[in-house]
């Protein structure tokens, strides 16, 4: 096991993939975070950056979704 | 008769099951200790009558949201005999944690994975009957849009009916266990026309301006179709009074005939003949929705609705209200944070609704040549969208967002036309719903204020109408309102559909009549500071109503009213002034 390099989701590329690590997050978002997908464990794709600072698009698993990049940051991953 | 409920994520087709097991035979009502008005219907199952309800969408059982406690209120206080359970198939690892919850109610549950043709498409299979034993629950395959699997479900709803089974309590192991030995997903599996329709639809170059576009010319398209649709039938309803009714009540008293024809049937043929335009607006707005595009919309929007303090959701809610500001106002509940929600809500009534559109439709038809007029229609459209941002600008600080934004991207869906026709016959029967009370109201009122006292000829400035229009003329001629525009503005704040109508009264002219006297009587200039007051200065009675029972504060409810207003005024009269200046 390598040792998490400190990225978020925020920190992603379009076409990057990785691994959730954690997610820094209240209760309340977590559940929200947990019903889209994104999960301690599950890994994601970043697929393209909204223009002008908007949101990412990212795929985990069957689902597309969108993130602000502050929501973005609470994400912990693993570049795969 | 027994009750069966219906429970899913947002996104998962339920309200297409919903139409699909009932038809269109849904009613609106409302329940003891809920806060909003459900759909639900009764259908014949087996032998028997059950009565089915469609709860909101929802992501999560165990968060506070106002749809979340909606569906935990229903399932605990009310008698339901069975829940159907609504996921998605394609996105079983991430929905069926609903299912788990649901499993606590202690309720017999159905487990109806819809969208079994997409995930079908993906490669994804599933072993129905197999996973039905790992869960202890029946387990259906369908497609609702296409109606697959009808046949099951209601069997498999039947059985659970007479012999209730209770589902194993399944934990996240259980279920993962479950989903591992019985969902295959290939490791590839990704909507291909999806990605690439994405690759130009959110190119960060290309897709803005396509999206202004698309909406251009819906625009467009609605007005060019729309319109003649619209003459045609106002033309009718003229030739039926002059063949038939006029001539059935020519014995009448003349305040009868007078009631009866210039009050009621003037007022609500002439909105009658606004139904195809409407129709229309809401396929459009339907098609846009179910296709998945407007999801697409908000992701485009969102970084410049961060700016004004809203998020893309509230964009979309935005353009929900150009259909009709009161369903936009109550899907601002999807949103957690009080400030996000609040703020959304005092911007919403600025979307030029399908109500207002009439209006506008008329005073553009009367006053500019065909070829001008879907350019100052569209310059409304921006109009709304400006008192929109600007409102926004200005308030965004006293209500603050703290709502996360993550929101699902649905694949490109090709709605059918059931789908289509459905939702439009939904929200027009709503619309009418709604209308008609005040249509009826508000008529008969304007008939009596510009017909009464008796001594004072029909319309003029000796009625009580025309003592209320002079009243506030100091205030609305430095706008170039005149006192029977007044009077249209008067009754406009009871619901916009009758303010065409009043104006019939107040002219005692209908159809082509009428347009050529308020054409005689009205310059340009004015027409457009009376639309632009229009637009901006006060939503319906039933918004100003949703205002208040969904914002539950008072002082919010005075703010949503007086700001409006005040904008509407100070807007107008920039116009105005500058309009006659130069």
């Amino acid at each position: 096991m390598s040792a998490p390099s400190p990225h978020t989701l925020a920190a992603l590329h379009p076409g990057d993939r990785a691994t959730i690590l954690a997610l820094d997050a209240g209760q309340a978002l977590r559940h929200r975070l947990a019903a889209l997908g994104l999960r301690t464990g599950r890994t994601v794709s970043l697929i393209r950056r909204a223009r002008f600072g908007g949101p990412f698009h990212v795929r985990v698993g069957t689902t597309d979704l969108m993130i602000r990049i502050p929501d973005a940051r609470r994400v912990q991953v693993r570049k795969a | 008769m027994k009750r069966v409920a219906l429970v899913g994520m947002p996104n998962t087709g339920k309200s297409t099951l919903f139409n699909r097991l009932t038809g269109a035979q849904a009613k609106v009502g409302n329940w003891p200790g809920i806060t909003v008005d459900l759909y639900s219907a009764k259908l014949l199952l087996g032998d028997e009558m059950v009565q089915l309800v469609d709860l909101p969408g929802i992501y999560d059982l165990r968060g506070f949201s106002e749809d979340e406690q909606v569906v935990t209120t229903f399932l605990r206080e009310q008698s339901v005999d069975a829940v159907l359970v609504v996921l998605n198939a394609s996105q079983l690892e991430r929905q069926m944690q609903l299912f788990a919850q649901l499993a606590q109610f202690g309720i017999p549950l159905v487990l109806v994975l819809n969208m079994a043709d997409e995930a079908a498409a993906l490669g994804i299979t599933v072993e129905r009957e197999t996973l039905a034993g790992w869960l202890g629950v029946p387990v259906c395959l369908v497609s609702a849009k296409r109606g697959q699997g009808m046949e099951q479900l209601r069997s498999q709803i039947v059985h659970a009916l007479r012999a209730p089974a209770q589902a194993l309590s399944p934990d996240d192991a259980l279920i993962e266990a479950a989903l591992k030995a019985t969902v295959h997903v290939p490791a590839q599996a990704s909507h291909k026309l999806t990605e690439r329709i994405d690759r130009v639809l959110l190119d960060p170059w290309l897709g803005l301006p396509l999206f202004f576009g698309v909406m251009f010319l819906l625009f467009e398209a609605v007005f060019w179709i729309g319109t003649p649709l619209q003459t045609a039938l106002a033309d009718g309803f003229s030739a039926l009074r002059a063949a038939a009714l006029d001539p059935a009540l020519a014995f009448a008293p003349p305040v009868v005939s007078g009631f009866l024809l210039d009050g009621v049937y003037n007022g609500l043929t002439t909105v009658a003949s606004f139904v195809p335009l409407i129709i229309l607006f809401f396929l459009a707005m339907a098609i846009v929705e179910d296709t998945g595009y407007l999801s697409r919309a908000a992701f485009l929007i969102d970084a410049l609705m961060a700016r004004f303090g809203l998020d893309g959701r509230s964009f979309v809610m935005i353009l929900m209200g150009f259909g009709c500001n009161v369903p936009a106002l109550m899907g601002t509940r999807v949103m957690r944070s009080r400030g996000l929600r609040l703020l959304t809500m005092l911007v919403i009534p600025f979307s030029l609704c399908s109500a207002r559109l009439q209006v506008f439709l008329f005073f553009i038809a009367a006053l500019f040549p065909p070829r001008t007029a879907p350019l100052v229609l569209f310059s409304l459209y921006l109009m709304s969208i400006g008192a929109a941002m600007l409102t926004a600008l200005i308030f965004k600080r006293r209500f603050e967002n703290s709502d996360p934004f993550v929101l699902e991207i649905p694949p490109y869906r090709f709605p059918t036309l059931r789908q289509v026709v459905l939702r439009g016959w939904h929200e027009v029967g709503h619309f009418l719903r709604r209308a008609t009370r005040f249509i009826v109201a508000g008529v008969v009122l304007v008939w009596l204020l510009t017909n009464f006292p008796a001594s004072a000829a029909p319309g003029s400035v000796e009625t009580w109408a025309g003592h209320l229009g002079a009243w506030l003329n100091p205030v609305l001629s430095p706008l170039g309102i005149d006192p029977k525009l007044t009077i249209a503005l008067i009754f406009g704040f009871v619901a916009k559909e009758i303010v065409i109508g009043s104006l019939a009264v107040i002219y005692a002219r209908e159809g082509g009549a009428l347009v050529s006297a308020i054409a005689h009587d009205v310059t340009w200039v004015q027409a457009y500071s009376f639309m632009l007051f229009t637009l901006i200065y006060t939503p319906c009675l039933s918004t100003i109503a949703t205002i208040r029972s969904e914002g539950r504060n008072a002082a919010f409810s005075v703010l949503a009213v007086a700001w409006p207003l005040t904008l509407a005024w100070l807007v107008s009269f920039a116009f105005y002034q500058a309009a006659t200046y130069f």
